[in-house]
């Protein structure tokens, strides 16, 4: 009886899975099958609105982790090998506080504080650095650009980040880190010998995963952005591509017949594509397991 | 030979050592170039505004490149390198807090004006302008995150003991597997699933409590999953063994031991799951709507939720534009703070309740 | 109370690896039983297939016999968790149930089954385990804080007092004094001659020198190396394995030239 109903609930999370899968499929199906006039103006139907959109979705996430995991690395290293030990925990705490702030305070926080702040810097760059193509003007007046939206993110996926390679990097076998020292490294250079090493399979499945998390996240992007559906480059203009979560939440209140369906098809889309990412990071994890002997 | 080893100085001659007085000198020097060049950049009208942040910056880089070069020169290159990353790190720790300061205060300040009586008494029915409250949105978050939590709990804590102490082979790996790929999910397309759902059997125009309930499972099934997995992997097999070994079956094993002695994990773990899921805006956004009146009926019509709240008064700025975003910090506040209060329940429990036998 | 063990050619295998090959010995009720032999030679293992304790590892499994009182452990439709209460077991290290009191432990085995009890039914239940135990005196006073309190001797006879509570015919003891200090061991092994009166015991230990002070029968296991299974080598009364060993191994075992 009670093994029977353990054994259903598992087998009801693949069922929810499977479930997610097809009744996206079934509701986006209308949105592939129909005339691409119905979709768009210009006539270049579902595939032409979604290249845009997946362009968007990827160029800020990747530039979210760009920010997101040197800084990661740094403050797992700090927390874990050079802060005090005492204040080590305390400060692992702080940084997932962050990790508690619902998304749409963020995308308040960044739209009615960040956006301002940096819009001068932003100013500044295209002025100077203006012949690089990323931070070609016109500039962004409101600085709800591209760049503040990855920043924003970055601050989202910074927790989940760390959270993991702070336990990767503590998990370093004691021997080996003695063992470098025994050999007369500095600080440093035994992090760089024994901590990172180890650490790497770890760090590869974090970033996927904080990776994932920003693939995913609608909020802040919806509400900092100053959309538009294009493919660009440039980091710091008022036309600036926009993702596929973001491009949901903005639209789907609205939506009515084939458009609701044109929605769903992208957001199948995301599911496919952040699917795609989690399932790397859970192989790299696995070997990982494996190959470490931990657990 | 003995004598000549002995006598070999242990530290290679010309390291001397930067000491604290160096380095408290050096850091004081950085902030005081540092801030004189802000404060001049500011009489000069460069800036507009003295940028302490700025400043604070450029402090600590001109700090780090000070400190390598002072150590470059007297305690050699491994050293001087060993100082700068060691700097760097601290940096990126220190550059973390600050939108996170950012954050909590400017919620703070924005969101006290309206944390009054009114907001907590009154909902939106009839509000145009100044006044109104979150209470029709306070409930609505409150009666779906608890449905979320009713369905999701039982969920997970069963497939969690399938998982630990039933599962063996295939179905358990793929189940594993696939509450992995779950923890994935963006939230805004568990809003769609929960619509997809539900707009077969009721049409596209469905709008209900129920509804975001079923998106926020999705969301909290797996994270329940995982954490009660590892609390009942906490438990000693011992006790199980010793259970058995007294003619106790296996499920009252499960039931009267294991349970019991993973309790306070896995409380914690709910509670964390819940303070994950009761922020989400996106998939209520999509399948429950927004209200402006209170709904009670998690099965019928529209619902407000604290977060889309959030966002609403946000995005449809009437005339009044200082009321609506008052009220929208205000509901920022007051999700933060229970979102921050269930944080430290969980850890409370943790702390207080774990068996003292397991530590 | 006390029952008489049969084990007849006994084969125990973790999935496809044999651990214990051809097994056959026979247990006379209200005897103390001591295993011998050196690690991974299957006492353990053995120990564990007399009350199917073993079958909670995955893939492990018997071919052969294992009788109690004629009754055949293995036979058609016998439930293993009603095997379970006939045959207790004390293991290596304490394990009382950290969430309970040093009482519920005591009546852990009745409780746990559900099965009712009046008060007065299980105050005497938990005084003559206790005293059976030889811990009566020491906890009295605090049967309401929890068992995990108590120190790893006083634990471990916590343990002893928990599963003579439900009454078994047969008390197997898996190393039982291995994570205890002497004091602590020596309580436990008077308390052995003590419940022998009672039961019948099997003990294993890789102290030979508590086999010696505790058993009446001593049965010697040895593995020819890595990767084989083990074997009985010989079994005989404690003195005569200790003094006048039959089979060259045993005595080089004993003597501490071996393992």
């Amino acid at each position: 009886m009670f093994s029977t109903s353990a054994l259903v609930a598992g087998v009801a999370i693949l069922v929810v899975l499977a479930a997610v899968a097809i009744f996206l499929v079934a509701e986006s199906l209308p949105a592939f099958l129909a005339n691409p006039a119905d979709i768009s103006s210009d006539g270049s139907g579902f595939w032409g609105l979604v290249g845009p959109l997946v362009f968007g979705t990827i160029w800020a996430a990747a530039l979210a982790l760009l920010i997101s995991l040197p800084l990661s690395i740094g403050i797992a290293l700090f927390i874990s090998h050079i802060a005090p030990r005492k204040l080590a925990q305390g400060l692992g705490y702080i940084i997932d506080l962050l990790a508690a702030v619902p998304s749409v305070v963020f995308g308040l926080w960044g739209i009615t504080v960040l956006a301002p702040a940096v819009q001068p810097f932003f100013v500044w760059l295209v002025d100077n650095l203006g012949w690089i193509p990323f931070f070609a003007g016109p500039v962004s007046g409101t600085g709800r650009t591209v760049l503040t939206v990855a920043i924003v993110l970055a601050v989202m996926i910074l927790p989940i980040i760390t959270a993991i390679a702070r336990e990767v990097f503590l998990q370093t076998p004691r021997l080996h880190e003695e063992a470098a020292l025994a050999l007369g490294a500095t600080r440093w250079e035994m992090i760089q010998m024994a901590v990172l090493p180890f650490g790497r399979p770890g760090l590869i499945s974090a970033t996927m995963l904080g990776l994932g998390r920003a693939l995913g996240e609608t909020m802040a992007v919806a509400m900092v952005l100053s959309p538009s559906v294009i493919i660009s480059f440039a980091l710091l203009q008022s036309q600036n591509p926009t993702t596929i979560a973001a491009n949901i939440a903005l639209n789907f209140p609205e939506a009515s017949g084939i458009g609701v369906n044109v929605l769903i098809g992208t957001g199948l889309l995301l599911f496919i594509i952040t699917l795609i990412v989690n399932s790397i990071a859970r192989v790299a994890i696995n070997r990982r397991k494996a190959f470490s002997g931990a657990n | 030979m003995t004598t000549m080893t002995m006598n070999r100085p242990v530290v290679a001659s010309g390291y001397r050592p930067l000491t604290k007085r160096v380095q408290l000198t050096t850091l004081g020097l950085s902030v005081v170039v540092a801030f004189g060049i802000f404060f001049i950049l500011d009489l000069g009208g460069a800036t507009h505004n003295f940028n302490i942040i700025g400043a604070v910056v450029v402090a600590a880089v001109l700090d780090i490149i000070l400190i390598y070069v002072l150590s470059r020169i007297s305690e050699g290159r491994r050293k001087a390198t060993d100082r700068l990353m060691t700097g760097l790190v601290t940096t990126a720790f220190l550059v973390t807090l600050l939108p996170l300061i950012s954050l909590i205060f400017t919620t703070v300040v924005n969101g006290l004006p309206r944390f009054d009586i009114d907001f907590f008494g009154s909902s939106m029915r009839n509000v145009v302008g100044a006044g109104g409250g979150g209470l029709h949105a306070l409930i609505g978050t409150l009666e779906i995150t608890g449905a979320a939590t009713l369905i999701s709990v039982p969920v997970g804590l069963l497939s969690a003991i399938y998982l630990v102490e039933y599962g063996r082979g295939r179905l358990a790996q793929a189940i594993t597997f696939f509450v992995d790929v779950m923890t994935g999910i963006p939230s805004i397309v568990a809003g769609l699933f929960a619509f997809a759902l539900f707009a077969i059997f009721f049409g596209p125009g469905i709008r209900f409590g129920i509804g975001g309930a079923v998106a926020l499972s999705v969301l909290m099934i797996p994270v329940v999953v995982r954490s009660t997995e590892e609390m009942l992997k906490l438990v000693p097999n011992e006790l199980r063994e010793a259970a058995f070994a007294l003619g106790v079956p296996k499920w009252l094993t499960i039931v009267k031991v294991v349970l019991p002695t993973a309790i306070a994990g896995i409380v914690t773990g709910v509670m964390l799951s819940i303070s994950r899921i009761i922020g989400e805006t996106a998939p209520l956004l999509i399948i429950v709507g927004m209200s402006t009146s209170m709904n009670y009926d998690l099965f019928s019509d529209r619902m407000a939720t604290l977060p889309v709240f959030v966002y609403t008064e946000y995005a449809n700025q009437g005339m009044d534009t200082q009321a609506y975003l008052d009220r929208a910090w205000t509901s920022a506040l007051v999700l933060i703070l229970i979102v921050m209060a269930l944080n430290l329940v969980a850890r409370l429990i943790s702390h207080f309740l774990s068996p003292k036998g397991l530590r | 109370m006390s029952k008489r063990i049969e084990i007849n050619d006994l084969n125990v295998y973790y999935s496809n690896f044999l651990a214990v090959e051809g097994v056959s010995l026979t247990i006379e009720p209200r005897t103390v039983t001591a295993f011998i032999g050196p690690s991974g030679c299957g006492k353990s293992t053995l120990l564990r297939t007399i009350n199917r304790m073993h079958e909670v590892i995955p893939g492990a499994r018997v071919e052969g016999e294992v009788l109690i009182d004629g009754q055949d452990l293995y036979g058609p439709g016998i439930d293993p968790v009603v095997v379970r209460r006939q045959v207790g077991m004390v293991f290596q290290r304490p394990n009382p149930f950290p969430t309970m009191s040093i009482r519920d432990n005591v009546i852990a085995g009745v409780k746990l089954n559900n099965r009712k009890m009046s008060k007065s039914d299980a105050d005497n239940l938990v005084e003559q385990s206790l005293q059976g135990a030889n811990l009566w005196n020491e906890v009295k006073d605090r049967l309401d804080k929890p068992g995990s309190g108590l120190s790893g001797g006083q634990q471990q006879r916590l343990c002893i007092a928990r599963a003579i509570a439900v009454s078994p015919d047969v008390l197997l003891m898996d190393e039982p004094c291995s994570a205890l200090d002497p004091i602590s061991t020596l309580a436990i092994e008077d308390l052995i001659g003590e419940l022998k009166n009672e039961f019948t015991i099997v003990i294993v230990t890789h102290n030979m020198q508590q086999a010696s002070r505790v058993s009446d029968r001593t049965a010697f296991f040895n593995i020819s190396g890595t990767g084989e299974p083990g074997k009985l080598i010989e079994f005989d009364d404690t003195t005569t394995i200790f003094e006048n060993p039959h089979v060259q191994s045993t005595e080089d075992y004993i003597s501490g030239r071996f393992g």
